[in-house]
């Protein structure tokens, strides 16, 4: 397996005011092809600058950060962009689907700014093909306002999936959704990493967590635990005991 | 890209279609007024320009001298310092004169059976016609020896015609009394219009100026007589020999002021656009600066459109755009605005310039000139004001932008 993330003594320090803040001090890891990693960790951890910094969103003040072999250390603001159009697939907590505009429209976002800019129809096509994959089919003229929570965060999986990504990033994908949607959600990601998928998730939900292979926990800008998930839930089954349970309520009122 | 940025814009735009149109309202009263204006001041220079054409061709005027009573300056005409023999003088003298006719202006009671009329009667000579480029519809002028011998034959023009004998009768060959002489008509005039101070050329009798001198006013000076220059290029050096023969003749030594004026048809044409040309440029300082105040209208709102959507353009940034991406995308959005607010404003211009007429009888001329520069005004403001808010967008932080409440 091909490393698609590595960071080697990766150190970020933010000047605030006078003082110099130092949020992640030297960190070291390496995440592989087909990986699904759980950052975990407090606020003020440092999971979120580890997050902006694997997302090509910002840079290291330290060490080394390569992304599918590419230094992204010293690339500029333009090269970044380019970059995280072609390699990067972004969940966020939020959604932050585009209001008043359609699901596809949605999807086809990234596809504006890929370079070369592909033709309407290949456009079109490809969103519609994604949101398939998300199990959004037949809902593609859906605006944000008309779609639940769990839809929307689908529409968002399925825009972070159109440009072929060598990685998926999420950060706090479940946030804002119920537990019942949480494990759905989930459980595209799963299926997602079957197929090969690298799939980085941000989480503070240690249950949301043991869906993934690996959980890295941060704590004080630093590295404190990095384990393989024993005892990993798989979604499918969750949601299978969850209508067991539900029935069983409603067996006997 | 352009197609889908464009796409993108007008749906930004559209979707605060009230934002967008109170934005452009700016824009369009500025645009609606240079539009406007432009086309009143050009509309005003066609018209005194045909007015000073309607004068003849190449025309020097010489006017009498001033005369004050009680304190009171009367102006240049009043004085009758002009005689016959200054006029045959210039005539026979000045090089590169083509044709000369004075000019004796009188009002008079004009009868034709028992139809009656009060026109302007002016004597003039043999030349008039021609130094005025005024064809006859019907008939022809009078000769020297008409005015020489004082010949009670008289032009009549197109309104007083119409007065005096109706519609369809040609007037040439019939006699008109005037003052109770009887004269006979020789020519009918091409109709003319209306001059300067809006008086109807038209209503007009022509006669021999020794007729009108001796039998209708008495004078024995001219007030005033026009000659005609050879060519444009003539007109300069016409004028001033004939300010340097009168100065002789009426022996004014150095330093004494003239007692007559004389002017060419270019410098009356010209006294007589400059109001309307400052007019114009006063009006067109206050358009510019209410497209200005549009133009920071447009900036203004395009401002505030970058702060809503802040999270917007931090997904964008985060997918992939490069913020020339984001930057070409809110100029053009700001282009558009300010391209609908001028399109709009060049109706509105056209509207008003086009009802002008119908209100204040003034005459308006739109050039094309005005629509493209108009055009080209509202899609630079667009890109001057606009381009503050988008590179403000472009250099957005993705993360800080991300997390933007």
């Amino acid at each position: 397996m091909k490393p698609v993330i590595q960071l080697v003594d990766f150190s970020k320090t933010y000047a605030s005011g006078e003082i110099e803040v130092k949020a992640v001090r030297g960190v070291s890891l390496t995440m592989l092809e087909g990986e699904f990693v759980a950052i975990m960790g407090a606020s003020g951890s440092g999971k979120s600058t580890m997050m902006n910094t694997i997302g090509c969103l910002d840079r290291p003040t330290e060490g080394k950060y390569l992304l599918d072999g590419i230094d992204v250390g010293t690339l500029d603001r333009n090269d970044r962009a380019d970059l995280r159009n072609k390699k990067i697939g972004f969940v966020f907590q939020g959604f932050n689907l585009l209001a008043r505009t359609t699901a596809v429209e949605n999807v086809e976002l990234p596809m504006l700014y890929g370079r070369p800019v592909l033709p309407g129809r290949e456009q079109r096509r490809r969103a519609m093909e994604s949101l398939a994959m998300v199990g959004l089919a037949g809902r593609e003229d859906h605006t944000p306002n008309r779609l639940s929570g769990g839809q929307q965060q689908r529409v968002a999986i399925a825009r972070a999936l159109v440009n072929r990504p060598a990685l998926l990033l999420a950060d706090e994908p479940t946030g804002n959704l119920d537990s019942r949607t949480s494990i759905e959600i989930m459980g595209i990601f799963q299926r997602l990493n079957d197929t090969g998928m690298t799939v980085v998730m941000v989480t503070h939900e240690l249950d949301i967590a043991s869906y993934c292979k690996r959980i890295v926990v941060m704590r004080d800008g630093l590295i404190k635990s990095d384990t393989e998930v024993a005892g990993r839930l798989l979604a499918s089954e969750q949601l299978a005991r969850l209508d067991a349970e539900q029935q069983a309520v409603q067996l006997h009122p | 890209m352009i197609g889908a940025t464009l796409k993108l814009a007008i749906r930004a735009l559209h979707r605060n279609l009230l934002r967008t149109l109170l934005t452009a309202l700016g824009m369009i009263i500025g645009v609606a007024a240079v539009i406007a204006s432009v086309s009143m001041g050009i509309g005003a220079k066609v018209q005194v320009e045909s007015q000073i054409a309607s004068l003849g061709q190449n025309v020097v005027m010489v006017l009498s001298g001033q005369v004050s009573r009680g304190g009171f300056n009367m102006g240049f005409g009043t004085a009758g310092t002009l005689t016959k023999e200054d006029f045959d003088a210039v005539r026979r003298e000045v090089p590169g004169v083509k044709g000369a006719s004075p000019e004796v202006r009188s009002f008079a009671q004009l009868a034709v059976g028992n139809q009656n009329a009060n026109a302007q009667v002016i004597g003039v000579g043999g030349d008039y016609l021609e130094v005025r480029a005024w064809p006859c519809t019907s008939g022809g002028t009078f000769g020297e020896s008409e005015v020489r011998s004082a010949a009670k034959v008289a032009i009549i023009g197109r309104t007083t015609a119409k007065t005096l004998f109706g519609d369809d009768v040609d007037p040439v060959g019939q006699i008109v009394r005037i003052k109770s002489a009887p004269f006979t008509i020789v020519g009918l005039l091409q109709a003319k219009g209306m001059n300067m101070m809006g008086q109807d050329q038209d209503d007009i009798v022509l006669v021999p100026y020794t007729s009108a001198m001796k039998r209708l006013t008495g004078a024995t000076t001219f007030r005033s007589f026009l000659t005609q220059a050879e060519s444009p290029d003539d007109l300069a050096s016409v004028q001033t020999e004939i300010s340097e023969l009168l100065r002789q003749r009426h022996k004014m030594g150095p330093g004494r002021d003239d007692d007559f004026l004389v002017r060419t048809q270019q410098e009356i044409a010209e006294a007589a656009t400059a109001t309307s040309r400052v007019m114009t440029m006063i009006i067109g300082v206050v358009a510019s600066v209410s497209l200005v105040v549009g133009g920071i209208g447009i900036m203004n709102i395009m401002l505030v459109s970058v702060t809503e959507r802040t999270r917007e353009i931090g997904v964008r940034l985060a997918v992939g755009a490069r913020g020339w991406d984001v930057l070409f995308q809110f100029l053009t959005e700001s282009i558009v605005l300010s391209l609908v607010g001028g399109l709009l404003g060049i109706a509105l211009g056209a509207t008003i310039s086009q009802s002008v007429p119908k209100l204040f009888q003034v005459p308006t001329v739109i050039p094309a000139w005005s629509i493209i520069v108009a055009f080209g005004v509202s899609a630079a403001t667009g890109i001057i004001f606009g381009f503050y808010p988008a590179l403000k967008a472009s250099r957005l932080d993705p993360i800080d932008a991300l997390r933007y409440e």
